[in-house]
């Protein structure tokens, strides 16, 4: 019991105090967060992009098919396909071992692997949202004679937005937390350094299960922040 | 003022309307009958292009609008159109549903479109709502803030589509005196409505639409007293 207690104590030491090891964890942690939030503005403006692009092509009307739109809309097409069909690690892995296989900054090979694999998911979020609005709400925008862009604008984003703040909310933390696979093309966050540290001393232990506490607690706070601001949501529905 | 010529509509194999002819001038107001099913609002929609007509032309102030270069937006802003499911924006105040469309086509500035929603909203009796939301308002309400939505853009010609269906029955009244008076004031209106009294008291013509076609056509009066058509007498028996 004895040498448990010493073992655990030289195991924690070793994990977080040695050379103030526990200043790595938190800027690997701050890499992550950082990661996650460049990476959903790039998912979030990607995503609002394409599903603007799928619905303008799906409403227009019959014969008068615009042939650029149509060509964007297949390129779109491809990317929602090819991003949502093959793992996330193996995109990564493409990015950062073949793609950009001589660029020294990591951080933003895995922001841009991330925020474009996460484009393809809110494009689909984005897409149904728009689609979840009543035609009714854009007929009455079109028949007052606002154009495709402000009916969009001022009428069916807006609403769609409601309906997908939710899906919008869970991307976010699914986003998060696969920030970690970035570790494998070397880009510098949290369980970069626990690996780093767990590798240099040879116990994983301490070094994983903090970077997995580090996670859990973040998720928990982001879950009740989310919560939260549906409940919002849903009293402004009552006004 | 409208001129429709051959018209015809088909969604996927199914013939909609079938080579309609039809005239509307300036200050009529027709009323459009028949029964569920037979086109009424397909015909309606095509008016302002809501629906692509698959063959034939619409002409409007001497503009072929079915024409693919003709600009729909600026066409459609001389067009009102009033839903049966009133169809306001949820997400805006009712001054920002009357004041939206005006400001945005640069038809005018915000605060004239704000003085003109206040004196549509004293026309029909709820200046009170103007910073209401759709939501908190009746049916009658929500209607008639929806044809003065419409109207703000002050439109050459207002097309309703059954204005009254979804409405609780004492809440028609409302809205028909609106359309009413709107009809005194020399509106040009295309009206699909069930309700026969208001047909017969403020149409100029009635249109009875069947299968696709406009079996029957005449003067409220003789139309509802002295109808035609053995289709037109059928329907009538049931509905009056
Ligand atoms: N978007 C659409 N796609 C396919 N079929 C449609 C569409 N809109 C209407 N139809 C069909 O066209 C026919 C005519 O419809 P329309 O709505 O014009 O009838 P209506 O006379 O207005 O009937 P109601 O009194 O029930 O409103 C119906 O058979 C309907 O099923
Ligand atoms: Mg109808």
């Amino acid at each position: 019991m004895e040498a448990f207690r010493a073992d655990f104590a030289k195991k924690f030491t070793m994990a977080f105090l040695t050379g103030d090891r526990w200043k790595l964890y938190l800027k690997g942690m701050a890499t992550t967060l950082e990661l996650t939030a460049c990476a959903l503005i790039i998912g979030v403006v990607l995503g609002v992009l394409v599903a603007v692009v799928r619905s303008a092509h799906d409403q227009q009307r019959p014969g008068r098919r615009n042939p650029v739109l149509g060509v964007v809309n297949f390129v779109c097409k491809i990317y929602t396909t090819v991003i949502r069909g093959t793992p996330m690690l193996v995109q990564l892995l493409i990015w950062g071992m073949v793609i950009f296989k001589s660029t020294r900054n990591r951080f933003f090979v895995g922001m841009l692997g991330l925020g474009i694999n996460s484009g393809a998911y809110v494009a689909e979020i984005v897409r149904g949202g728009l689609m979840s609005v009543d035609a009714g709400q854009s007929e009455a925008g079109r028949s007052l004679g606002l154009d495709y862009i402000d009916t969009m604008r001022y009428i069916v984003i807006p609403q769609a937005f409601k309906n997908i703040l939710p899906s919008l909310g869970n991307e976010f933390i699914v986003l998060f937390k696969d920030t970690s696979l970035v570790s494998s093309i070397g880009a510098a966050e949290i369980l970069y350094y626990a690996e780093a540290i767990g590798g240099k001393t040879y116990e994983f232990m301490f070094p994983l299960y903090g970077t997995a506490l580090m996670y859990l607690i973040f998720c928990i706070v982001l879950t009740w922040l989310q919560g939260k601001l549906e409940r919002r949501l849903r009293q402004s529905d009552r006004r | 003022m409208i001129d429709v010529k051959n018209l015809s509509k088909s969604f996927e194999n199914q013939l909609v309307l079938d080579n309609i002819c039809e005239h509307i001038s300036p200050g009529e107001k027709v009323v459009i009958i028949g029964p569920s099913g037979s086109g009424k609002s397909t015909f309606l929609r095509c008016l302002n292009l809501l629906e692509t007509p698959t063959a034939g032309t619409i002409t409007f102030e001497g503009a072929v609008i079915t024409d693919p270069k003709v600009k729909i937006d600026q066409v459609r802003q001389q067009m009102g159109m009033v839903f049966q499911h009133f169809n306001l924006f949820p997400n805006m105040t009712i001054r920002k549903n009357i004041t939206l469309a005006p400001v945005r086509t640069g038809l005018m500035r915000q605060e004239e479109a704000d003085g003109l929603a206040l004196s549509l909203l004293k026309r029909v009796d709820l200046v009170d709502k103007a910073e209401a939301y759709p939501s908190q308002l009746s049916g009658g309400q929500k209607q008639r803030i929806a044809i003065v939505r419409a109207l703000a853009m002050k439109p050459k010609v207002m097309l309703f589509d059954e204005p009254t269906s979804a409405l609780d029955p004492e809440m028609v009244g409302e809205v028909l005196d609106v359309m009413r008076e709107l009809a005194q004031e020399g509106m040009t209106m295309v009206v699909v409505t069930h309700e026969m009294g208001f047909a017969r008291e403020v149409g100029s013509r009635v249109l009875f639409m069947d299968g696709g076609h406009i079996l029957e056509q005449n003067t409220p009066q003789e139309f509802f007293d002295h109808p035609q058509h053995p289709r037109t007498q059928l329907f009538l028996s049931k509905v009056l």
